[in-house]
Order: C-alpha cells, then structure tokens, then sequence
C-alpha cells in the first residue's frame, strides 16, 4: 500500500484541477475537485467518490487506447454524488461510489442504465444486481492500531470480544483515545453499524463500552487514521483498511477481526441520464478488466476485486449487494437506529 | 390435407402453449403473491408507536430475500391515518381498500415499470384511539414473467416442431397421433394451480421427448419455487403470537364449559393450533437447514456435549407422558459441523422417538466413536415404520402410513437427511429388533 | 406459586394470566421492561415469564441484568420465533428454559417445576392431606414414614384432585388436562393411571372414589 497524503499531493500539478466547494458553475450539488484528462472529440464525464489521485493510472492506461476521448472526472462526497444521479439528473455516463446503500437505491429506484450482458456475464453474484449495478472493488473495513494501542505483552484482539475485553481491562489507557465513525455524519458509517448490528450481538455492547471510554467520533476514514498514526488517538474501529497506510509505516496495525469483517464493495452504475452510456460502459469494462484491475490493485492501490478471497479467508464478509440496503435508508428506521445508538453510546 | 394437418399442428401448440403458460403464471402467481403478502405482512409488525410518534424498523432479510427470488427492484410505502410516514410517498394506492383480515393484491405501473403490490391495512393505537395504518409493498415481476415466458414458449416451439415433423406420416399416423397428445395437453390444461408434479401421464413413445422436456421445465420452475420456503420461514413466527393467544382462549373456554359437544369442538381447535405451530415450525427448520448448508460455515465443535444438552431439554417434555430417555455419552465427540444444523437434525430425531413411544416407554439416545465418525444412535419401542421403506420417508412431506393420529408435517426426517448430506455425514433409519425404530446420525470425526 | 409475566401482547398477557390464576398461581403481569423491573423492585416472585421482544428494548437485556444482579429468580423465555439459531442464543443469554409459543401449558408447568427442582427453590412445595404427605416436585408421596415415588402423570393427576377435594371430577376433565390434545387418548386411559394412584395410596385413609356414571373423588382427608 501507499502513504495517502503522499499521493494526493503528487497530482496537483497536472491536469486542470480545481476545488469547487460552493456550487460549480450550474450544479446544484457540491463538488470536491474536478479534472479533464485527454483532448479527444469523445467525451465521457464520470462522478465518483475516490480522489483523482487512486484513479489516475487506470484513466491514463485507458487514455493511451483511446486517444480519442476526454475524460472529465469530478470527485463528490457520497450524499452529493446521490443527489446529483437521483435529485439532479445530472448527466454523468459512470458513477462510482463507496455508498452502497445510496448506489442501490439509485438502481433501484430505475436511474440506471442496464449495463452490457458481455460487462456483467463474468462478475460473480456477490459482485453485482441484476444488470445495474457491479462491484469495482472490496475493502475490509478494519481495526486500526496505533504503535502504543497495546499495553506491553498484550497479544492484539482478534475478535470484537476480545476487544471488548481489552478496552474493559485498561479503562484509563483507552479512554478518550478510541476513534470510530459518527453513523449520525457519516454516510459510510451508518452503513457499517448498521451491517455491524445485523451480523453481531457484540456491536452494541462494543457500542456501550466505546460510550464509557469516551470514544471520539469521525466524520471520515482519514481523520481517524491520521490522528492513530500521529498518537493523538490509539486504537479505530470499523476504519476502511484501503486508506490505512501498510502496516510498517508508523508502527500502525490493521487487524481483520475473525468473527468476521465486513467488505465494502465500491460499486458502479451507469445513469439513466447519461449522454454517452456506451463510452461509460466502455470505460467501466476497461476497469473490470484484468489491466484495470491490477492498476487499481497496484498502480493505486484499492484492493481489486478477488473472489478468491472470501474463500481464503472465511472471515471476510461481503456487505451483501442486494434491496436489504434501502431497509436501512428508510428515514425512520435511521432515526431509530441512531437513537439506540445513542443510548448505547451515551449512558445515563 | 397437409393445409388441414398444419392448421391442426398449430392449434394444438397455441392451445398448449395457452395451457402450459396459464398453469405457469397461475402457479407462480400465486406463489409469488402468498411471499409478498407474508413481506408485507412482517413490515407491517415493524411499525409501532413510541413516545416520539411513529417509528418503523425496517426488516433487512425481509428486503434481502425478496429480492433474492429473482432480482425484483422493490418499493414500499407506510401510510397513518391516510397520509404518507416513510417510503415511496408517491407509489400508487388500491382501489378498494383491503380488509384487516387479508392482504390484496394489484398490478400497477410505478416508474415506468410494471410493479405487483401487496396493501395491508391494520389499526395501530396512537394518542388512545385506533387510526388506520396501510402498507404497501411493491415489486417488479421479472423473475415470474421470465419463468412462464420461457415455460410457455418451449412448449409451443417443441408442439408445433414434433407436429411438423409428424407431416411426413400418413393420415392413420397422424389420427393415432393425435389422440394421445390431445389427451397430454387436457391433463396439463387440469392441473392446478401449484400443481407441479411431473407429468406422468401414459404416452406413447414418439412423445417421450416431449414429455421429458416438459417436465424438465417443471423441474425448473419447482426449483425456483422452492426458494419461496427461504422466506416463508421469515412469515412463520408471524402467526405464532395470535395461535398461542387462541390456543390459550380454547384451553381456558375448555376448562370452563360443561357441554360435551362444545368441548369437543375446543378440543379440535386446540388440535388444529398445535397442527400449525408444528408445521410453522419444522418449515422453518427446513429453510434454516437449506440455507445454513449453503453457508457452509461450519466450526470445531464437540458433538457429544450438543447431545447431553439437548436430551436434558427433551426430558421436561417427555417425562409429561410418563416417557423415560436414557442417555449414553462418553468424553468428548470433536467434530467440525454448524451447531445450528446438528441441532436442527438431532432435535427431529429425538422428537420423532418421543412423540411415537407409547406411555411409560424408554428412549435411548447413545453417542460414541465408532471407525472415524462421531456417531448419534437413537432408538424407541414406538410404532416403528409399518414396513415403509426409509427413502421415501426421508422425502418432503412423506409420512408414514400409521401415524395420522399424531400431528406432523412430514418434514422432520427431510430436515435430518439434508443436514446429515450437507455436513458430509449419513442418516440412517430402520426397524428396530423386538420393534420400534432405530436411527443412525453420523458425522466425520475431526 | 408467584408468577410474573412480562408480555407486550395484551391479549396473549391476559389470556395466559388467567390460565395461571385458574390453577391457583398470582400473576402480575407488566407490559414492559421498565414495568417489570418495578414489580422486582416491591415484590419477590417465584418464576418469572418472559417474552423477548418487547417495546422498550429486548428480553436478552433484561436477562444480562437480572443476571449482573444476582437477582435468584428462575426465567422461563416465551418465545415466538422458533429458528434453532433463537433457540440456543436464549440459553445462552442466562434464560433457566424457554417454550415455544403457542405453548402447552401442561408443558409449561412441567417445565416450571423441572426449573424449581433445579434451582432447589420454591421454598414451600409440600402439601398434606389427611395422612398423607405430598411434595409435587420431588414427586413423592408419604404415607406416615413410608415415602413413595410418583411417575409425571401421576404427580400431576394426584395434584388435580388435592386442588378439589371431596368434589367429583369427569373422566373428560380428568383426560383434558392429563394427556396433550395431539396424543391418541385410548377410552380406558384414566381408569389406568387412577389404578396406578390407588396403588400409591394404599395404607392411607385418603382414598379415590368412583362414582358411577360421573368421574371420581378424593376423600379420606
């Protein structure tokens, strides 16, 4: 894996690249950064929720088959990157997103487009809906140790019991230093207490007992991981281990807990608004494709989808890509969950 | 005549493909309906009313397995005291209101796309007084549409191909021929709705293929029908709180009534209760053991500690009807099996031996080690098995030919035998020397 | 015996409420945890029934409380849900046993008084009639210092006749409460299990009557 900040930094220099955190010119919604790679007559205009920097050696292989193309990427957060395909009808030929809930609302809700039967006849089950929506990557979401997490002769937990069990037995050393996310902010967050819930009896008693160290909560991966590798905090829960820098760099430890961890799948579809379809679907082949992938994998660095691993590692569990998703989406039922994590979190 | 034969060939594969098409689309329909009925059915339990006003907790696996019969976009909408809470505000009403007792059922088109949906109305209590609470469940029919389509369709091409190919005969040929098809597409034609049992009606030998094919296709569609018993199992405990609240009124009238006829017909009721709690529940075992056995996640676990806590949950149970088990465990049996499915398989085994012993009857339930398996013996003065041959008591909703006064849905030994063949182990059953039964659940030793 | 019941379903709450009352137990009922932990909080109980979901929060945490506690009170879990999976988590949270609904209240009690036996409480349990001495959970029956041991269904047919001395009672009632509603009842079942009771109360005065035409009665108290 690679240092993040180090990446992102790398990629200022070329390109037209620009932020745009109020309104961009007649979009409605926000937009982080944007960039146009290639000159060529066709155009196809993707949205997306990974930084320029992940995706720049998959576009710039692509661009050197297609010369003929300008691909205009814009990077959003996953709520706008929803409001844009959903509210907006903003016309982009591919987005990919990390919300998996949103994506399959999307879907569901008829603004995609079906994708080419040749795309979606080698993509396992697990990996795609219908012929919608198909899975780019899968990233375990993780627990993040700090160089100084464990006290010594501690053996790292490799369950969440035994993390319960940790966090129990040294009160005063974890307190106020446990990182995880805010479901209430966070959009990924959510998703994953929600899975969490559903997979587990422990969750909420992790839940409980994070509430008693005073866990700090974090509207994004990133901030949790650079607080961890700066020593402001210890330990962090559910981090998407696809961030985290390797596990020498800053005597930082990712652990996949055993009794299982959950795999988000960074999915993509194709609006139904899309002007030119064909050409984000090529794109999108492009990237499914042995190449594509193993320039994902190593040329940025997001792990490439790998069937195989499941195999190889029972724990790691798919988040399952399927209508069970907008369950959680219904307002309600977030309300309500939210509530019970609160008390969980916050005790009398 | 060749104009009259090929007019007759294609009436006959219009007529079929109209019969094979209608028995799809009624079966699946209806199988279809009676899932997303049950959907709607355990959405609607989800919303309560709590101190901060409505609250609904959405049902995931509900979602989950819906969709997983075939791929359906679905949508829903809640509505209290006639105005939208959450879910899809704009999605299309009933026309007629459905009663509290049943579900109904409408097509409509929802976003550009043909949707079935499922509307239930309820009354939930909000601030001391009873408001209307509808439900709406909504999904699109592609798996359905696509199982009938393709059904239909190859009955029609494989009609109209067998009978252009029967041109070339001669008239007597074709007179003889006809006949018996004819009859095929009747019995087809009768069948009901959910019937899906091959056909085994007598033809000749130039039919065999099609009937082969046909049946090949009904195959099929059973396979996917049966996906439909993954959510029935959901729907299940549904019914469980309103039968124990009636079980108990009948119980309590029975104590209280003097008149003989009364009481018999408590009785019956009573009866019809337990009938349906039992079958809710062993189709829930069998959803459970099929899905589980697809998960394959199976983890280090000692058999014989599984027997010892089980038989001590049989023996409340069983010491009611004066019923004594023996048990006969030694050490430890590690296997590597999911606890769930042995439990699943040894609990109908055990409650098979105990509901058939008489009164005052020993069951004797013995775990040991025996050449590499870990193997569970358990064996009853009962009844035994009248002779019936295992295999076919093993199979879906068989039962055997002198048990009809005991309840029981014929499921139990399906359940043993599928969990046995998941975890690589066996099943066996049999008379026992001096009568009752003996049955024999084994699993590789670790 | 002193039940609470902790159910949301009023109808279900009352229904089982007066099944218990019927048989001569008090049963407070509360419709949530909340209720429920009031009830702990003024009363001791006997057993304590418990549904697993209920508005203001699940039966697995009130079972870790009551446990974290050390409150004594045996709990037998009703629930609705019968997958093999609900089954085992509810042992394993700390519930004493658990039935599934719809439930045999026949069952029940048995497996109330197979809980009791366990836990070694329901501190008063034995009961005299005349000479005998009867202890319904250690099925025992004394008769002066000679004690005699009682199979089930005899523990259970002598308890309906303590429970009505000196009063006829049906072969039907009998036959109703004694055998389950789904077990084929021969017509001379009752005769053979009052025989087997006869036997046990040989050299007593209390005795059990036939009254011609109409059932039998305990007298001789």
């Amino acid at each position: 894996m690679r240092g993040l900040f180090a990446a992102a930094s790398v990629r200022l220099v070329c390109g037209v690249l620009w932020l745009a955190l109020a309104a961009a010119g007649a979009r409605g919604f926000e937009t982080e950064a944007m960039q146009d790679f290639g000159t060529g007559p066709q155009r196809i205009d993707v949205l997306s929720t990974t930084d320029i920097a992940y995706m720049q050696p998959v576009i710039d292989a692509y661009l050197v088959r297609h010369p003929d193309v300008t691909l205009h990427y814009v990077v959003a957060s996953s709520q706008e990157v929803y409001r844009a395909v959903a509210e907006e009808e903003a016309p982009f030929d591919l987005v990919i997103s990390s919300a998996m809930d949103l994506q399959m609302k999307i879907a569901n809700d008829g603004l995609a487009r079906p994708l080419p039967a040749a795309l979606m006849s080698g993509q396992p089950g697990w990996a795609r809906w219908r012929d919608l929506l198909v899975a780019v990557t899968q990233e375990p979401v993780v627990l993040l140790l700090g160089r100084d997490a464990l006290p010594p002769g501690t053996p790292a937990p490799t369950t969440r019991r035994e993390l319960i069990d940790l966090l129990r037995d040294h009160p005063d050393r974890f307190r106020g230093k446990v990182a995880t996310y805010d479901p209430a902010v966070s959009g990924a967050g959510y998703l994953f207490a929600a899975q969490d819930a559903r997979l587990s009896d422990a969750f909420w008693r992790l839940a409980e007992v994070m509430g008693r160290l005073d866990a700090k909560l974090y509207c994004c991966s990133a901030g949790m991981i650079g607080d961890i590798a700066e020593g402001r905090m210890l330990l962090g829960y559910n981090v998407l281990g696809s961030y985290a820098p390797g596990n020498d760099a800053d005597g930082l430890r990712i652990v996949e807990l055993q009794d299982y961890t959950l795999t988000l799948l960074r999915t993509a579809l194709v609006p139904e608004r899309a002007r030119a379809p064909e050409a984000g679907a090529e794109f999108l082949a492009f990237l499914l494709s042995a190449e594509g992938q193993a320039l994902v994998a190593e040329g940025a660095g997001l792990p490439a989808l790998d069937a195989d691993a499941f195999d190889r590692n029972p724990h790691l569990r798919p988040i399952r890509l399927d209508p069970g998703l907008l369950a959680n989406l219904d307002q309600i039922t977030r309300r309500r969950f939210l509530e019970e994590w609160r008390a969980a979190l916050i005790q009398p | 005549m060749l104009l009259q034969l090929l007019l007759l060939a294609a009436c006959l594969s219009v007529g079929l493909y109209a019969a094979v098409r209608l028995g799809a689309d009624r079966a699946s329909e209806a199988t279809f309906d009676a899932v997303l009925g049950a959907a709607a059915g355990s959405l609607a339990e989800e919303v309560r009313v709590a101190e901060g006003g409505i609250t609904v907790d959405l049902p995931p696996a509900t979602f989950s397995m819906l969709s997983a019969m075939g791929e359906e976009r679905i949508f829903y909408r809640v509505d209290v005291d006639g105005a939208p809470v959450t879910g899809y505000a704009d999605l299309p009403l009933p026309e007629q209101l459905p009663t509290a007792l049943a579900p109904s059922f409408y097509d409509a088109n929802y976003r550009d796309t043909d949707v079935r949906i499922a509307a239930i109305l309820r009354s939930i209590r909000i601030d001391g007084r009873a408001a209307p609470l509808l439900v709406l469940l909504a999904e699109t029919r592609q798996g359905q549409g696509a199982i009938a389509a393709r059904l239909g369709n190859r009955a029609a091409v494989l009609g109209l191909a067998i009978f252009l190919a029967a041109i070339p005969f001669s008239l007597y040929f074709a007179r003889s021929f006809l006949s018996p098809i004819d009859r095929l597409a009747e019995a087809v034609g009768r069948r009901g709705a959910r019937d899906l049992r091959p056909l085994r009606h007598p033809a000749p030998s130039e039919l065999q293929p099609f009937v082969t094919a046909l049946n090949s296709f009904i195959a099929r569609l059973r396979g996917t029908l049966s996906q439909t018993e993954t959510f029935l199992a959901e729907a299940a405990h549904h019914i469980r709180t309103p039968l124990t609240v009636m079980r108990n009124e009948a119980e309590l009238a029975l104590r209280q009534s003097g008149e003989e006829e009364t009481r018999a017909r408590l009785r019956g009721l009573i009866r019809a209760a337990d009938e349906s709690a039992r079958s809710a529940s062993q189709l829930l075992d069998h959803a459970t053991v099929l899905y589980r056995a697809e998960q394959a996640d199976w983890a280090e676990m000692d058999l014989a500690k599984l027997v010892r806590d089980l038989v001590e949950r049989f023996r409340p149970a069983a010491e009611m009807r004066d019923i004594s088990v023996r048990l006969e465990v030694r050490g430890t049996l590690p296997t590597r099996a999911d606890p769930v499915l042995v439990e699943a398989a040894l609990r109908n085994i055990i409650d098979n031996a105990v509901k058939y012993s008489a009164p005052d009857g020993l069951v004797e339930v013995m775990a040991e080690a025996v050449a590499g398996e870990a193997r569970v013996t358990v064996m009853d003065r009962g009844r035994g098995l009248a002779g019936v041959v295992d295999q076919g008591l093993k199979r879906r909703f068989r039962r055997g030919a002198n048990v009809s006064d005991v309840p029981g849905s014929g499921l139990g030994l399906t359940i043993v035998e599928e969990a046995a063949q998941a975890m690589g182990g066996s099943f066996a059953i049999g008379p026992r020397e001096g009568g009752g039964t003996c049955a024999v659940f084994s699993l590789p030793l670790l | 015996m002193r039940f609470l019941l902790v159910e949301d379903n009023a109808e279900l709450a009352a229904s089982v409420a007066a099944r218990l009352k019927l048989d001569g137990h008090a049963v407070d009922s509360a419709a949530t945890l909340d209720e429920a932990e009031a009830c702990l909080g003024v009363a001791g109980y006997d057993l304590i029934l418990l549904d697993m979901m209920l508005p203001d929060g699940d039966g697995r945490d009130f079972l870790a409380r009551h446990r974290k506690a050390s409150r004594e009170t045996p709990v037998i879990v009703m629930t609705a849900r019968s997958a093999v999976t609900d089954r085992i988590d509810a042992l394993d949270t700390g519930a004493d046993d658990y039935v599934t609904k719809p439930f045999d209240f026949a069952e029940l009690e048995a497996r109330c008084r197979a809980v009791l036996r366990r836990r070694g409480g329901g501190a008063q349990t034995l009961r005299t009639y005349g000479d005998l001495t009867f202890d319904p959970l250690a099925a025992t029956l004394a008769v002066g210092e000679e004690r005699r041991e009682l199979r089930s269904r005899e523990v259970r047919l002598f308890e309906l006749f303590l429970n009505a001395p000196e009063r006829i009672l049906s072969k039907e009632h009998l036959c109703d409460r004694l055998f389950s509603f789904s077990e084929p009842v021969s017509d001379n079942a009752i005769e053979v299990y009052v025989g087997r009771l006869r036997k046990k109360l040989a050299g007593s005065r209390a005795r059990i009557e036939t009254v011609r035409g109409l059932g039998y009665r305990l007298t001789g108290g």
